[in-house]
């Protein structure tokens, strides 16, 4: 049963491999570097399926203890300030950890193999895969994470890790530009994470995920308030914020469309399956704590709520075709945010498991599109069923799986989700269901522009092996997850959960999925001038939605406008005047003193022995006038 | 046999020091100024015998350090006259006033 080693190995493999590629890869292990990260990756991966096995469906203690989601393993005291305050590290081993983790491991492996044929022949490959391999590890440290500091580093390194890896093709403009907006935007919303860890822990006398659940949600724990809102509410709240960051949560989802240009497999593992779910995780961590929290859990429900809605209208006007994946994903993560806010805790996990095989899937295959075309744009595209057959299959899959139909993954996951929000909240529920129509219509948009709309041309390419087996496996577990008995899995108390989604709760949100393909067919399916008339009718809304709401034309105004002129500006004139002004006052006052009294080094020898003299005789005369 | 009072063995002191001190600054020459350095040295030997004499008649102290004093006046001459012949041999002239490279 879990021992701490293969644990251990399982996390440090991959930074093995980063320290051992990003050391000598460039210039020793050329043609290796992709055989040896995938080959640790793929041993991380096979480590964590074992533990999964093992914890889900072993015997004896410590699989008894990890049912009742008490096992932390890797103890280590780290910084002790004092005896009552210190930070350690350890390794939490719950249901929702282990499946992360097999998450991230499995589709980071199929990312690494993919890389090997799509990234082969780059300048930076080998720096490509150490920077993969620094991802692996990172993310898996954040879900391993026993403490919020800890989840605090591991959360800084998966944001760096993400930067180095969106702006990898560093000689395009906009691939640093992106890399850079990024790294603000979530280091912007990291503050207030960082914020909510001091005043939560502050609270709780603890940094430990376990201390805090007990201590804060003990009623008769003191409550202190600020500005009338308690503590523990403020801290949960900009917590929040920092997942909302690293999740694309609106407001702050602008960097996710730009993350796009970095390699596509990146997107696919960094920008859809694993990190941008790290605020889902987090929420879901301190969820205990959250269902303390009504008001909290309100503003979690909300905001995932309008993102899922707000990510889907403008997925629909989008026509490069890895930004319509990447709103997508946001609007799937909204789904994420509001099952959790509708205390969906185990929809929310479920969704984020699915979500991954087909999210993933999704963009690998468009990164096959994408070398086929050599464009991202949907206009490019069309015709291609016949030139990339597996490709279309494998599409196919993610987009019913996506969509809702049964008996695809998404299906299971979508329905828990709808059922959660139907007991909670009807306003959610009803904007759930018509983003899951929208899901259906933008991804079946996506499907009939890139593969049917016009007659083929060109020439197909084979598929290597590299490339088509990630494919087919992620394409499997697009098809198949939805069977797996999650919510026996992760129940606590391993109790059945109430009911089956096959029931009469399946058939509105499947109905609307299939009328969302349907519209789709109707306008996409044969080259014809029926998608402009309907935007036509739609004017102004479609301009709307197609400049994406015109959030980040709201933010550069804010920022250039606003921030740079009544912060920037001021700032800038006291720096300049005052901060500078004081330093040059000293410098001049100095430069000017010394420059009035310097004639008194003459050279002249006698000058000195007149100074000399004349200060033996000031000592003589007050010693004997003053002190005696 | 009267003794000579201690004032006039200060006064003399006193005088060498001011003239030794007025040769110090006054003159361009740099053997003369060592010289005055001489007699400067010299009017604190005076007074260390004299102090001696007066304050403390059964003991030598002062007696001593005024050989020290002597000594070391003899080695300071030395090195004295070292660096004036190397003045010499760089301005080709011992007057003070053409060594005031060494300023601001």
């Amino acid at each position: 049963m879990p021992n701490a080693a293969y644990i251990a190995c399982i996390l440090f493999l991959p930074l093995a491999g980063f320290a051992v590629l990003g050391l000598f890869g460039r210039r020793y292990l050329r043609n290796f570097s992709g055989i040896i990260g995938t080959g640790l990756v793929m041993v991380s991966a096979g480590l964590a399926l074992w533990l999964a096995w093992q914890c889900f469906f072993g015997a004896g203690d410590a699989a008894l203890a990890f049912r009742s989601h008490s096992l932390v393993v890797l103890k280590a005291n780290w910084l002790s300030f004092s005896p009552q305050l210190s930070i350690d590290i350890s390794a939490i081993i719950d249901p929702i950890s282990v499946m992360m983790i097999v998450v991230v491991t499995l589709v980071s492996l199929m990312v690494h193999i993919f890389s090997l044929g799509y990234m082969k022949g780059e300048e930076r490959f080998a720096t490509y895969y150490a920077f993969l391999g620094l991802f692996t590890f990172s993310m898996l440290g954040l879900v391993l994470s026993g403490n919020l500091f800890e989840t605090y580093i591991f959360w800084e390194l998966v944001g760096c890790s993400s930067f180095l890896l969106i702006g990898f093709y560093y000689e395009r403009q906009t691939a640093v530009a992106a890399a850079k907006k990024a790294f603000i935007v979530t280091r912007f919303a990291d503050l207030g994470f960082l914020v909510g860890i001091l005043i939560l822990s502050f609270q709780a006398k603890t940094l430990d995920f376990k201390g805090l659940a007990i201590l804060l949600g003990d009623p008769h724990h003191p409550q202190t308030t600020f500005l009338g809102i308690s503590l523990l509410s403020w801290g949960l709240t900009l917590v929040f914020i920092g997942g909302a960051g690293k999740s694309a949560m609106f407001p702050l989802h602008i960097w996710l469309p730009d993350a796009m240009e970095g390699p596509t497999p990146v997107s696919a593992l960094i920008h859809a399956a694993t990190m941008v779910v790290a605020g889902v995780y987090l929420v879901a961590r301190l969820f205990v704590l959250y269902g303390y929290d009504p008001g909290v859990m309100q503003i979690v429900l909300y905001v995932g709520a309008f993102s899922a809605l707000l990510a889907a209208i403008i997925a629909c006007t989008q026509t490069d075709i890895k930004r319509v994946l990447a709103y997508s994903t946001m609007s799937q993560i909204g789904y994420m945010m509001f099952a959790l806010g509708s205390y969906g805790y185990i929809a929310s996990m479920f969704h984020l498991f699915t979500h991954a095989f087909f999210k993933a899937l999704l963009f690998l295959c468009a990164g096959v599109i994408i070398h086929q075309v050599h464009s991202n744009e949907m206009k490019a595209m069309g015709g291609l069923r016949k030139l990339m057959p597996f490709t279309h299959i494998c599409f196919l899959i993610a987009c019913l799986a996506i969509s809702g139909i049964p008996p695809f993954s998404g299906f299971f996951s979508k329905e828990e989700i709808l059922l959660a929000a139907f007991e909670t909240n009807k306003t959610v529920y009803w904007i759930g269901l018509l983003t899951s129509g929208l899901t259906a219509f933008y991804m079946f948009r996506l499907y009939f522009s890139i593969f049917w709309n016009k007659p083929s041309h060109g020439h197909a390419h084979k598929l290597p092996l590299t490339e088509s087996a990630p494919l087919f496996i992620l394409a499997l577990g697009a098809a198949f997850a939805g069977f797996i008995p999650f919510s026996r899995l992760m129940s606590p108390n391993s109790a059945p959960e109430t009911g089956s989604v096959f029931g009469p709760m399946a058939i509105a949100p499947v109905t609307i999925a299939l009328a969302g393909i349907g519209i789709a067919a109707y306008l996409y399916r044969k080259e014809s001038n029926r998608p402009d008339r309907v935007a036509a009718s739609f004017k102004g809304f479609y301009q709307f939605a197609y400049h994406k709401f015109y959030i980040d034309e709201v933010y550069s105004f804010i920022t250039k406008r606003v921030i740079f002129n009544l912060i920037g500006k001021p700032a800038a004139w006291i720096d300049r005047n005052i901060v500078d002004g004081l330093m040059n006052f000293l410098a001049v006052l100095t430069a000017r003193i010394s420059a009035g009294i310097k004639g008194l080094q003459s050279g002249k020898v006698q000058d000195y022995v007149l100074y000399f003299f004349a200060g033996i005789a000031g000592l003589a005369i007050i010693f004997i006038y003053i002190y005696t | 046999m009267t003794q000579v009072p201690l004032i006039h063995i200060l006064l003399l002191s006193t005088a060498l020091f001011f003239i030794g001190m007025y040769g110090l600054l006054t003159r361009r020459n740099l053997i003369t100024m060592l010289m005055s350095v001489e007699l400067i040295l010299n009017s604190v030997n005076i007074n260390f015998v004299a102090f001696n004499r007066y304050l403390y008649p059964d003991r030598l102290d002062g007696v001593f350090f005024s050989l020290f004093i002597v000594a070391i006046a003899a080695a300071e001459a030395a090195v004295a006259i070292a660096i004036i012949i190397n003045l010499y041999r760089n301005f080709r002239s011992i007057d003070v006033e053409s060594a005031d490279e060494m300023k601001y």
